[in-house]
């Protein structure tokens, strides 16, 4: 026998899980794409619907933002594991002998990458279109760069938990929104507080923070969930 | 440790799903060299039975004795295809087989250099009869084929214990030849298979086991 690991093939057998899953996205793009989308059309939404104003839409245009984002990721959520449960996929990723947790966090990676990124990479134009103030662009910029992932991974949870169950409806929003609540007080005052001179690290940290555990945790609670779906 | 151990016991197995047992007093063994066929009605628990085996279901009473140091080294040396064949459809055969050989790669190993090469999955592929089909998304090809796709693994597999759940179900005349060579291999080698199958298979000396509630 050799010694025991030293993560070698736990590294490829992470790589290749982020290049599945990429390549998945790739193939069926149209279905990848719908969070952006979905992003994009809400934000596009509250001109018409609030006002046409630009003072009164800056006023809320950093709320209406976090909440586009914070929609669009619980919609894309439910896709995490579902096509990997229902092709058998899961069950080789549990037997798998390399850690859950890194496995998990390859599934997120991707995930995020593909559905988190480019609303990270348009939401200056975005809220350029809601006349968010120009000082205000960087602040919610890096506040949805830290913040979305955090909501990928807090979202894993609930996908993990509901992932075996035939009708979910609302559960997984229901499971999933209260742990979420978090990211988009911090999101929001993040952009609010900076506008009225709070040094823009003191809220970025505090995102910071949340992802920081968020990565260290919520893989560990949906390896376990995971394992309970599939028993 | 003898060569001859048990690579899995099971001693007094009992599982009940929906108020219903599925079986009781269950007791088995599997030893190199063995291939066990599980054979019942339908719904008597085989599917269970063999996920409780590989350690994605625990809801039973009983013991079930896995020759291994720890857990990730029974996972190593096991190889599991369920009736689900983890082929997804917007791959490749190609990338699908890719990705299994990736994960199921030990975790001993100081290198990637055990995992096969792309020349080693394309070979199991066309031993698979999938040689023209490398290259086309899964969703174009038949269910059979799937399965061919999935069981390509088994080619280049050097874990001991195989468990394999119905997968002669959609295969043809030739496929079922080629599995049944797979399997034959694989008792060769020392390894061990526990295989359900509604089909009788042609192999000399094989174990049997009959679930009835």
């Amino acid at each position: 026998m050799t010694a025991p690991a030293p993560a070698v093939t736990t590294a490829a057998a992470f790589r290749a899980t982020v290049q599945r899953d990429l390549l998945i996205a790739v193939r069926r793009r149209h279905g990848a794409l719908n969070p952006f989308m979905f992003f994009l059309i809400t934000a596009a939404l509250f001109p018409v619907a609030v006002t046409p104003e630009p003072a009164r839409l800056a006023e809320i245009a950093a709320g209406a933002l976090w909440i586009s984002a914070l929609l669009a990721a619980m919609l894309s959520m439910d896709g995490l594991f579902r096509a990997d449960y229902e092709d058998g996929s899961l069950e080789q990723l549990l037997l798998s002998p390399h850690p859950l947790y890194f496995l998990v966090l390859a599934k997120h990676l991707s995930h995020w990458l593909v559905s988190g990124l480019p609303l990270v990479l348009a939401s200056p134009l975005i809220a350029a279109m809601l006349s968010l103030p120009a000082e205000a662009r960087l602040p919610l910029l890096l506040g949805l760069a830290l913040g979305t992932p955090a909501l990928s991974l807090l979202g894993g949870i609930g996908a993990a938990l509901t992932v075996g169950l035939g009708s979910r409806g609302l559960l997984l929003t229901v499971i999933t929104l209260p742990l979420c609540l978090p990211v988009l007080i911090a999101g929001t005052l993040t952009v609010q507080q900076t506008l009225q001179g709070a040094p823009l690290a003191a809220y970025l940290s505090v995102l910071g923070a949340i992802l920081l555990a968020a990565l260290c945790l919520a893989p560990l609670a949906s390896a376990a969930a995971l394992r309970l779906s599939s028993g | 440790m003898s060569k001859d151990e048990p690579l899995l016991s099971a001693h007094d197995l009992h599982c009940e799903r929906d108020e219903r047992i599925l079986f009781s007093g269950l007791s088995f063994s599997l030893r190199p060299g063995q291939i066990l066929q599980v054979a019942g009605a339908n719904g008597s628990g085989k599917t269970t039975l063999l996920r409780m085996v590989c350690g994605l279901f625990d809801g039973y009473q009983g013991e079930i004795r896995r020759r291994a140091a720890d857990w990730e080294s029974f996972l190593g040396s096991m190889l599991y295809i369920g009736h689900r064949p983890a082929v997804n459809a917007a791959l490749t055969p190609l990338e699908n087989l890719r990705w299994c050989c990736r994960l199921q790669a030990p975790t001993g190993a100081k290198t990637t250099a055990d995992t096969p090469t792309e020349a080693d999955l394309i070979d199991a592929l066309q031993a698979a009869g999938l040689e023209g089909y490398e290259d086309s998304q899964c969703h174009g090809l038949s269910a059979g084929q799937r399965q061919r796709a999935s069981l390509a693994r088994l080619a280049l597999s050097s874990a001991r214990l195989w468990i394999l759940d119905e997968p002669f179900t959609t295969l043809d005349g030739p496929g079922i030849r080629w599995l049944q060579g797979l399997l034959q291999g694989q008792r060769q080698r020392g390894g061990a298979v526990m295989v359900t199958s509604h089909h009788p298979l042609d192999l000399p000396d094989l174990s049997s086991l009959h679930l009835s509630p």
